[in-house]
């Protein structure tokens, strides 16, 4: 197989950077500390477009590859920011773009992409069944032109600044459907008319200011028409979103790992303790440059999954790689810029700690390590099912 | 009516610049470039004036090596019409980019030329007042508000201790100072168009001007370093020491 390094879209990076360089650590560590959402940003951002990137054109987007949106996130984190926010509305759209009716699409993704719709939540996971998707409970049951729906989602990031939000929901009784997977439905749920009509939605007070949530569902109307794509598809018409997610996830983690090692790097060069650079210490130096070489490999894999993906090819197996590597690239250089920095790592002025909460993040979501080395182990190598 | 607006690739405003070893200039091998601060406010300035209906075209012009075709597209994708690069590898000074401007100005027909007042690498400051008397045209420098009328415009400038408001006649070169407006962004779709709008390529040659520098650059040299300041332990040890080592009481 012969495989491009993909595009590197200097001047998105350059225009993507220049807006970031007005949202500095001090307005993140404002937001963080009132856990606030980053309201100016996200409309920055939403107003030059970059949210509507993997949009088509004929919806009003750009109609960019998913590699161009994996550098415009990478470029955020690498400033400093973080994506976190509005990353969702990239790989959401996805499943409505590729599974929505027509009609869905031409009533919903020219207003997304005119920031005047937000689909940022995406209700998946829940409190009894976590990864393990395919059992999920909450349950939609069909009732005439509607659907009723009962259940509970947790960590719905965003919900609380989102209008749509996007539900996986079971429409066949797990005991009735023939192969694992199916008898799941994706619903396009109007946040703001369910709001308070059997949906409520609770914020968590977490590690990280990612507005994250939880949602009940109780005897909740949806209209039958909220139905994206097939009836009793959902889980697999979401397993492309996903990949797309976890290639976006990467490039996020790509990002905070070469913001870790320019700072250390650049803190190695100028701090003089003992006389000299203390990065003139192997003990410092070696550190930030094997988190530099991980970062690189990381980016390689990336490159390639976004590629398969970009291409219409499986690359479930280099999605998943690419998301663990880049998180533990990203770990690692996060933890040698906080050994460089000492003491003032712990000062959140510095923004270590911050950015090393949030990177944090990417071991655990959108899939934990152990869930990828699962997959790899079975799907890749063949071996014998470990869970 | 047409403007034309020059813009100048510098190191990043944001990147801590550094002196060669050889003091024969600064490092610019793989340091992040930028547009000229006060260019970019230029280029604003002339969009603005489009999108106000004065102005019908935007030409952003460039000199330099292969590389400034980049921050021609920056002003592109801000939504400048077209680009010319006067392709050179020459090191050019104020006197000589005057000279092509002049050259690309005579074949453009603009009325209003924009450029920064002065650029940020070499803070020279020289290059419009040298091209508006090269052309013979009126000059309105550090111009904080432009309002173009009939065959003229007011100008309000920056000046000490106040501001100078100065009325002249077109066509016109005007340079912009800091508070003239804030530029926009390069928004994702404006950067795909830019990538489909004209960049015409001359040389020095074409444009029959010699660009070669007039002035030797002898040496760069850092800034001295700050020293560690001292504590005094007395308010006459601090008098004594303003008056007979800072002598400056």
């Amino acid at each position: 197989m012969t495989m491009e390094l993909g595009e590197d879209y200097p001047e998105i990076r350059e225009a993507v950077a220049r807006i970031c360089e007005n949202f500095p650590g001090e307005y993140w560590r404002r937001l963080d500390a009132e856990s606030a959402y980053p309201d100016e940003f996200v409309a920055t951002l939403t107003r030059e477009g970059w949210l509507a990137a993997l949009i088509p054109a004929e919806f009003g987007g750009s109609g960019l590859p998913l590699r161009a949106a994996a550098v415009i996130l990478e470029t955020i984190h690498a400033s400093g920011c973080n994506a976190g926010a509005c990353h969702a509305q990239m790989y959401v759209m996805g499943t409505l773009l590729r599974h929505g009716s027509k009609s869905q699409k031409e009533r919903y993704l020219p207003a997304i992409a005119a920031g005047d719709l937000r689909l940022q939540a995406f209700g998946v996971t829940e409190p009894s069944t976590g990864s393990d998707t395919t059992q999920i409970k909450t349950r939609a049951v069909r009732d005439g032109d509607h659907f009723i729906v009962d259940g509970q989602k947790l960590w719905t990031s965003r919900a609380l600044q989102s209008d749509l939000m996007l539900l996986l929901a079971r429409t066949t009784p797990a005991d009735e459907i023939t192969k694992r997977g199916n008898g799941l439905t994706v619903f396009l749920v109007d946040l703001t008319e369910a709001v308070g009509k059997g949906l409520e939605i609770r914020p968590i007070d977490a590690m990280i200011n990612h507005n994250t949530t939880e949602i009940f569902m109780d005897q909740l109307k949806i209209p039958a028409d909220s139905v994206v794509g097939e009836e009793g598809n959902g889980f697999w018409h979401i397993l492309d979103g996903m990949n797309a997610e976890r290639i976006l996830i990467a490039a996020e983690a790509l990002g905070d790992a070469r913001w870790f090692t320019a700072k250390a790097a650049s803190y190695a060069t100028e701090r003089e303790v003992f006389g000299r650079p203390i990065g003139a210490n192997q003990g410092i130096q070696f550190p930030i440059a094997r988190a530099h070489a991980e970062t690189e490999a990381a980016d390689l894999m990336a490159r390639k999954a976004a590629a398969l993906f970009d291409a219409g090819k499986h690359c479930g197996a280099e999605a998943n790689m690419a998301k663990m590597l880049a998180s533990e690239a990203a770990w690692h250089a996060g933890d040698s810029c906080f050994q460089t920095f000492g003491g003032f790592a712990f000062a959140r002025e510095y923004d270590i700690e911050r950015k090393w909460r949030e990177t944090r993040l990417f071991q655990t979501a959108p899939i934990s390590t152990n869930m990828i080395l699962a997959y790899i182990g079975q799907h890749v190598l063949g071996i014998p099912r470990s869970y | 009516m047409k403007v034309l607006v020059a813009v100048k690739r510098v190191i990043d405003p944001n990147v801590k610049v550094r002196v060669k070893a050889d003091e024969s200039g600064v490092e610019t091998a793989n340091v992040k470039m930028a547009m000229n601060p006060f260019d970019e406010i230029g280029v604003e300035e002339a969009i603005r004036m489009r999108e106000a209906g004065t102005a019908d075209e935007v030409v952003a012009v460039s000199i330099g090596a292969q590389q400034v075709q980049e921050t021609i597209r920056t002003a592109l994708a801000m939504g400048a019409d077209r680009g010319i690069h006067v392709n050179t590898d020459e090191t050019i000074q104020p006197l000589a980019a005057a000279k092509l401007l002049k050259a690309v100005i005579e074949k453009e027909q603009p009325q209003v030329v924009i450029l920064g007042k002065q650029a940020v690498d070499d803070d020279a400051g020289q290059t419009g007042q040298m091209l508006a008397a090269l052309l013979g045209w009126s000059q309105a420098t550090f111009a904080s508000k432009i309002a173009l009328g009939d065959g003229e415009a007011e100008v309000t400038r920056e000046i000490d201790g106040g501001l100078e408001v100065i009325k002249a006649k077109l066509p016109m070169v005007v340079t912009t100072d800091l508070r003239l407006n804030e530029p926009r962004y390069a928004s994702l779709p404006n950067i795909m168009k830019a990538k489909k709008k004209p960049i015409e390529e001359m040389t020095p040659a074409d444009l029959g001007v010699d660009p070669a520098p007039r002035l030797t650059l002898v040496k760069v040299v850092e800034p001295p370093k700050r020293h560690a300041g001292i504590i005094v332990e007395t308010v006459a040890e601090l008098v004594d020491k303003l008056k007979n080592e800072a002598k400056v009481i």
